[in-house]
């Protein structure tokens, strides 16, 4: 098959919409356009039975006990807001304290940021160097006044998959709420919300071949039943946890995403991570002072991640030399700030190596050809920008480079 | 963020990469930035008898627009004398190449590596009459 370019390698940060999926929802677009919401007519009834369906697919990918515990919401951002800034103010008479990890996304650790200043107390836990929060970090940070703990399935830089299950069965056992945000991992790894204990998940359509703008977040009804503040306040939607008027070729569509990863995400998993093994070891045999960036190992890593620091040649840099393939980088060239990626930091990455970063992210639409040339790229620009690095140079001279003092600017 | 076609066409093409000597006495080294920083330049001129600056020489890392700041600063260099040479300023490297203001501290790094660079020459030159 001919290669057609840009080559897209950046699935973690949104990927296609599905063929099958888009042709679900194009009917709820104009003839089935009615209002979930509307009881007393035909285009109502089709709308909510269309939504109903679409909670049955997505609690069944979850393995929820009951369709009714899906909550639609505009996507993971929001489903995390909603998670924890429901759960803080509805049990904020039971305590005030609330566990994550510094390595969440930021829908999370702002969201914490913000309760902070209301007067909760938000404990950040370090991961290790392989980007995995241990349990019993998550253990000791428990306090009496703990009400809720939030840690991702999967991180969305370095692939890093959490140990969601001991943490739920710690949560169960100390009585507390535990909120995970499956985004990055559902569909790429093991998840199941009854056998790991989860109370809360957000997830969204866009990371798994559905349409943007819409997400959803479980909500068990039982064992423990957990409860919510609204944070949107309206037409009583949603059992009352989220008003607004649904978006049902959205939700259509996030439903015909789920169901095609239950039935398909095994197959999936495997053949994508033989073509992610094999862009690593081409670098690795073409390319000398390369370091994986967090853990390597099934069930550790998500199948489709590969984030390579490639040392002496900054990351954004790289990225332009490359411009045929859409990767991103750990480098911060671009913000202001030029901080280079928290999540990285706190893996104990150094910042030099953190600024020679990339993230390459495949997914169900990558094909061997493509990985064939990426890797092929990859190493003649790679080197090409060595032979232009001072740094390559006085490392292959032997000079250590932190004997130098730099001036920074 | 797009990119300007300059800045591409330095990035891809990049001009007067290379290494001069640093022993010789007619060359000036600069080598500034960090790398923890994200971008690092050592630029390099040789100086003629007369002052002049005949060749400069430029490794660069750092994003594109740090490359071709270098890579433009190296290009600017030659013919010039020391006195001309210090007139480039980094404005000039960003409208020459229509920098964004995010990118600018590159074209104030390319312009500290040409200061840097004729330092060093200048020292190499007092050392040597004083020796």
């Amino acid at each position: 098959m001919a290669l057609r370019f840009p080559i897209y390698m950046d699935y973690h940060a949104t990927t296609p919409v599905d063929p099958r999926v888009l042709e679900t929802m194009l009917p709820y677009f104009t003839e089935n356009f009615g209002n979930a919401a509307s009881r007393s007519h035909r285009f109502g009834w089709t709308a909510e039975e269309a939504v109903g369906y679409a909670r049955e697919q997505i609690a069944a990918l979850l393995n929820a006990e009951k369709p009714e515990e899906i909550v639609f919401t505009s996507g993971a951002s929001e489903s995390n807001n909603l998670a924890i800034k429901g759960v803080a103010e509805f049990y904020k008479e039971k305590g005030n304290h609330i566990i994550t990890t510094r390595i969440e996304h930021k829908a999370v650790l702002d969201t914490c940021k913000r309760l902070e200043k209301e007067g909760f107390e938000v404990t950040y836990l370090d991961v290790g160097a392989d980007g995995i929060v241990s349990v019993d970090a998550v253990r000791a940070a428990m306090t009496e006044k703990t009400i809720l703990v939030s840690v991702m399935l999967a991180n969305n830089e370095v692939g890093s998959i959490q140990p969601i299950g001991a943490i739920g069965a710690l949560c169960k056992e100390r009585g507390v709420i535990f909120h995970c945000d499956a985004v990055q991992g559902l569909g790429k790894t093991e998840f199941d919300v009854r056998a790991m204990g989860v109370d809360l998940v957000s997830i969204t359509a866009h990371k798994i071949y559905g349409p943007k703008g819409v997400g959803a977040l479980y909500v068990r009804r039982s064992k423990p039943r957990v409860r919510l503040t609204a944070q949107i306040d309206g037409g009583g939607h949603e059992r009352g946890m989220r008003s607004g008027t649904l978006n049902v070729p959205g939700i259509v569509g996030l439903g015909k995403a789920c169901e095609i990863l239950k039935n398909e995400w095994r197959g999936e998993v495997a053949r994508i991570a033989a073509q992610r093994d094999r862009l690593r070891d081409y670098l690795f045999a073409h390319l000398d002072e390369l370091h994986i960036n967090g853990a390597w190992g099934e069930g550790k890593r998500l199948p489709n991640n590969l984030n390579v620091s490639f040392a002496y040649v900054e990351g954004e840099g790289l990225m332009m030399a490359i411009k045929d393939v859409a990767v991103s980088s750990g480098s911060a060239c671009t913000s202001a700030s030029l901080e280079p990626s928290y999540v990285l930091r706190a893996l104990g990455v150094e910042e030099e190596l953190a600024h020679t970063s990339i993230r390459f992210g495949l997914g169900r639409f990558t094909t061997d050809e493509e990985v064939d040339f990426v890797g092929r790229l990859v190493v003649d620009k790679v080197s090409k920008l060595r032979a232009l690095s001072p740094l390559y140079e006085m490392a292959k001279e032997g000079i250590n480079l932190k004997s130098i003092e730099w001036v920074a600017h | 963020m797009a990119y300007s076609d300059k800045v591409i066409d330095h990035a891809e093409n990049p001009r007067n990469v290379g290494t001069l000597d640093k022993s010789d006495p007619n060359v000036g080294t600069g080598l500034v930035g960090a790398p923890a920083c994200g971008d690092v330049m050592r630029l390099q001129i040789k100086v003629s008898d007369s002052g002049v600056i005949e060749d400069a020489r430029f490794k660069t890392f750092g994003c594109g627009s740090a490359i071709a700041s270098s890579s433009l600063a190296t290009e600017w260099l030659k013919g010039r004398t020391l006195d001309e040479a210090e007139q480039i300023k980094n404005t000039d490297i960003v409208n020459e190449l229509n920098l964004p203001p995010v990118k600018i501290h590159c074209s104030v790094l390319a312009e500290d590596a040409i200061k840097s660079a004729i330092e060093d020459f200048r020292r190499k030159q007092s050392q040597r009459r004083g020796a």
